[in-house]
């Protein structure tokens, strides 16, 4: 197979075709990383929190900061950086401080998987696929840390409101994973890609299989419980803002608020990444060959626009949908997102035996 | 049967062995304040909310908060200037506010305003009935966790407010009724205007129907939430919306009409039989499309004629005392006026509905879930001005 050579873990240059050292691939991975995640964040609230949600609610959005508020972001950021750091004087400060860092560095750990291209991944490991979602579920470290920390009735609400929640939602989110892993035979992102690009629907190869065909019931189950994840409506009884006036980010201020910010942007399209990798077949295209030397710059443009449509999808569903009760959410996920989740593995498993 | 000393240990003992679970076993309730500064009360309620997990034991209101004296002040003015002041009671739908206290002193004076003028005051009174429970039905879904509904709100309570301001020239603080009629006419092209923003309205409403009421989860949240049985909501003299969507078929407009053009209209007065949550939004949802039929039908038969009565140049209101009480977009509103003969009232009592409505919170928030807190109380819909005056 000729794509046994971009399962190597190295960062080749594909034009001038030489290795790079150790350090230089870290250094240009550890760059890449802080410049794509605060990037990503940006696009994503841009487009959607800002943009997006304006025309759906009949109004402008930022308009003032720059050609259509283009540089709305960059106000805010300074806005952000220029505030102080207020914490409660009966926080526990430590803790304090931690919580948004801990909670940024889990949405940075997810990145490092998701690959752009032949050989565009930071790291290519075996389990791709299991240590982003073990990662991902970090962030209820640094929201417990939050919520217990702040000295504040409400953020200990919101932080047990969001760490029942994450749990609750981790387990379909994990069983949702496994019918695309059961069909893919791998447990690696890029694994996943080459097969989507390469495999059969029931014979038919057309397109290759897109696995949001075959696996639509763990598409829907993938999308809900990411909704969840990143306690975006309709689960986002944690920081409702009506009820516990934000949640556990409610003593946070300044630069402190923004690394939360910039965690739960980036978290929504570090997943929108992870879904349009196991369900839209990631950077690669229909009748294109993988290894084509153009996919070295179609690849993360390809990936880029699909994961935007899935963040469209996320964000459509947050803007038009009220908020379940935590008990009706609870409900929801151990009686009938499990359930289903599991069906659907039993019956993918099967099928695979099968054909 | 006789108490004896052993069967007194034996109470003794049993007590001490609960008192010593319950020591090992406590688990602390968690007293939060809801309020006076929370997103949900919009404006500065407080609740004192008693929790056990996230049940609520026992939540009790606290007014207060912004109250500014209005039946004081109301004795050292003037009756004209009264009307400036009471606009800002239920500041959504001010008009409505001027009206009863208009009645009251009409009814001490013995006039009675041209049939015209009493057209537009009815149909001023529905625009600013519109205006106000278009901001509920918006509000609701944003205490619920969807903000878009909010926004459809404010852009198509705008068109009202354009209405109103056209007549009047204030968009929330009219001040323009007046003893014996109203300040103006009707500027011209404003009848048709108008008809186009009661369309408006009604689209509103249709997308209400879609985007809460039609939502699955909204459902989830407000059936069976909060419910007020009839006669419970008749014992804490609950009115308006909230007692007609506990099966109460009792109206104002149409029970006890003064000087108010309703009965020369048809229209119908909507009920609910649940008493829930679901129940008042749905009703406050046909009661906007009532309105915009209303409006509709008396801007069709405005009879001409002059708006104003013959009113002496200053008003000195006879000596008396007299209760008006209308139907207003929160409930019932009333004003008990005394007077002793001077330029001003010697005494107002000013009934609001929302401090009435909200007397029945610690009945009704006892044994709810946190949540259901916020749901019930964003259902009983009150307005902060209304509630403390």
């Amino acid at each position: 197979m000729s794509t046994a050579s971009m399962t190597a873990a190295a960062l080749v240059d594909p034009v001038l075709g030489f290795e790079l050292a150790y350090w230089q691939q870290t250094t240009i991975k550890v760059v890449l990383a802080l410049v794509i995640v605060p990037t990503a964040t940006a696009i994503v609230v841009q487009t959607f929190l800002f943009k997006m949600m304006a025309g759906m609610q009949s109004r402008m959005g930022p308009m003032e900061a720059g050609p259509y508020g283009a540089l709305q972001l960059m106000a805010d950021g300074l806005k952000f950086i220029q505030k102080e750091l207020l914490a409660p004087s009966a926080a526990d400060r430590r803790v304090y401080a931690l919580a948004p860092v801990v909670s940024l560095i889990a949405t940075f750990m997810v990145f490092v998987v998701i690959p752009v291209g032949p050989n565009g991944f930071a790291a290519n490991l075996r389990t791709g696929i299991f240590y982003a979602l073990a990662v991902s579920s970090l962030s209820v470290v640094g929201v417990l840390m939050a919520g217990w920390s702040s000295a504040n009735k409400y953020a200990l609400i919101g932080g047990i409101r969001a760490g029942g929640q994450l749990i609750a939602y981790e387990l379909p989110l994990v069983l949702a994973v496994i019918g695309v892993v059961i069909q893919a035979g791998s447990l690696n992102l890029q694994d996943i890609v080459v097969a989507q690009h390469s495999g059969e629907i029931f014979g038919w190869g057309g397109i290759g299989s897109p696995y949001i065909i075959t696996q639509f019931v763990g598409f829907l189950l993938f999308m809900i419980s990411i909704q969840a994840e990143l306690t975006q409506p309709p689960f986002d009884m944690p920081v409702a803002e009506s009820e516990v006036v934000g949640g556990w980010q409610v003593e946070y201020s300044g630069l402190q608020f923004l690394f939360f910010y910039i965690a739960e942007f980036g978290a929504a399209f570090g997943f929108s990444a992870i879904a349009s990798t196991l369900f839209l077949g990631g950077w690669a295209i229909p009748f294109v060959d993988l290894d084509a030397g153009i996919m070295h710059i179609v690849g993360p443009l390809v990936l880029f626009g699909k994961t935007m449509a899935v963040a469209f999808l996320i964000f459509w569903v947050r803007f038009s949908y009220p908020r379940f009760r935590e008990d009706q959410l609870q409900q929801f996920a151990w009686k009938f997102l499990i359930p289903l989740a599991l069906a659907n593995i039993v019956v993918t498993g099967i099928l695979k035996v099968v054909f | 049967m006789a108490i004896t000393e052993r069967d007194q240990l034996n109470y003794i003992a049993t007590q001490a062995a609960d008192a010593r679970v319950n020591v090992e076993l406590e688990t602390e309730g968690m007293t939060i304040n809801i309020g006076p500064q929370h997103p949900a009360t919009h404006g500065t309620l407080r609740i004192v909310a008693r929790l056990d997990g996230e049940q609520v034991i026992s939540a009790d209101p606290v007014m207060g908060y912004m109250h500014r004296g209005y039946e004081k002040l109301t004795e050292v003015r003037s009756y004209p200037q009264v009307t400036t002041l009471i606009n800002r009671i239920d500041w959504v739908g001010s008009f409505a506010n001027e009206v009863p206290f208009i009645l009251a002193a009409e009814q001490l004076m013995d006039i009675e305003a041209p049939e015209r003028a009493r057209y537009i005051r009815t149909v001023l009174f529905e625009l600013s009935r519109i205006a106000n429970i278009i901001l509920f039905l918006g509000d609701m879904a944003v205490q619920l966790g969807a903000i878009t509904p909010a926004f459809f709100a404010f852009r198509d309570r705008e068109f009202v407010l354009n209405q109103i301001e056209a007549v009047t020239g204030g968009r929330f603080h009219p001040n323009f009724d007046r003893i014996g009629g109203l300040k103006d006419d009707l500027p011209a092209g404003w009848i048709k205007e108008t008809k186009q923003a009661m369309d408006k309205v009604r689209t509103f409403c249709d997308q209400m129907d879609d985007l809460v009421v039609g939502n699955e989860i909204f459902l989830q949240r407000c059936v069976g939430i909060g419910v007020i049985p009839p006669s419970v909501a008749l014992e804490y003299g609950l009115s308006g919306a909230n007692l007609r969507s506990s099966g109460v078929d009792w109206d104002l407009r149409r029970d006890e009409n003064i000087g108010l053009a309703y009965d020369e209209i048809d229209w119908k007065v909507w009920t609910h039989d649940d008493g829930d949550s679901f129940a008042r939004y749905w009703v406050r949802l046909q009661e906007t499309r009532e309105a915009a039929n209303i409006v509709d039908q008396l801007l069709d038969n405005i009879p001409g004629g002059p708006i104003m009565a013959k009113v002496p140049r200053i008003i000195k209101v006879p000596e008396g005392e007299a209760y008006v009480r209308t139907e207003n977009p929160l409930g019932e509103m009333g004003y008990y006026i005394v007077s002793r003969g001077d330029t001003g009232p010697f005494r107002v009592k000013i009934r609001s509905a929302s401090f009435s409505n909200m007397s029945i919170t610690s009945w009704i928030l006892r044994g709810v879930y946190v949540p259901d807190i916020i749901t019930i109380l964003a259902s009983m819909y009150f307005i902060l001005g209304d509630l403390d005056r």
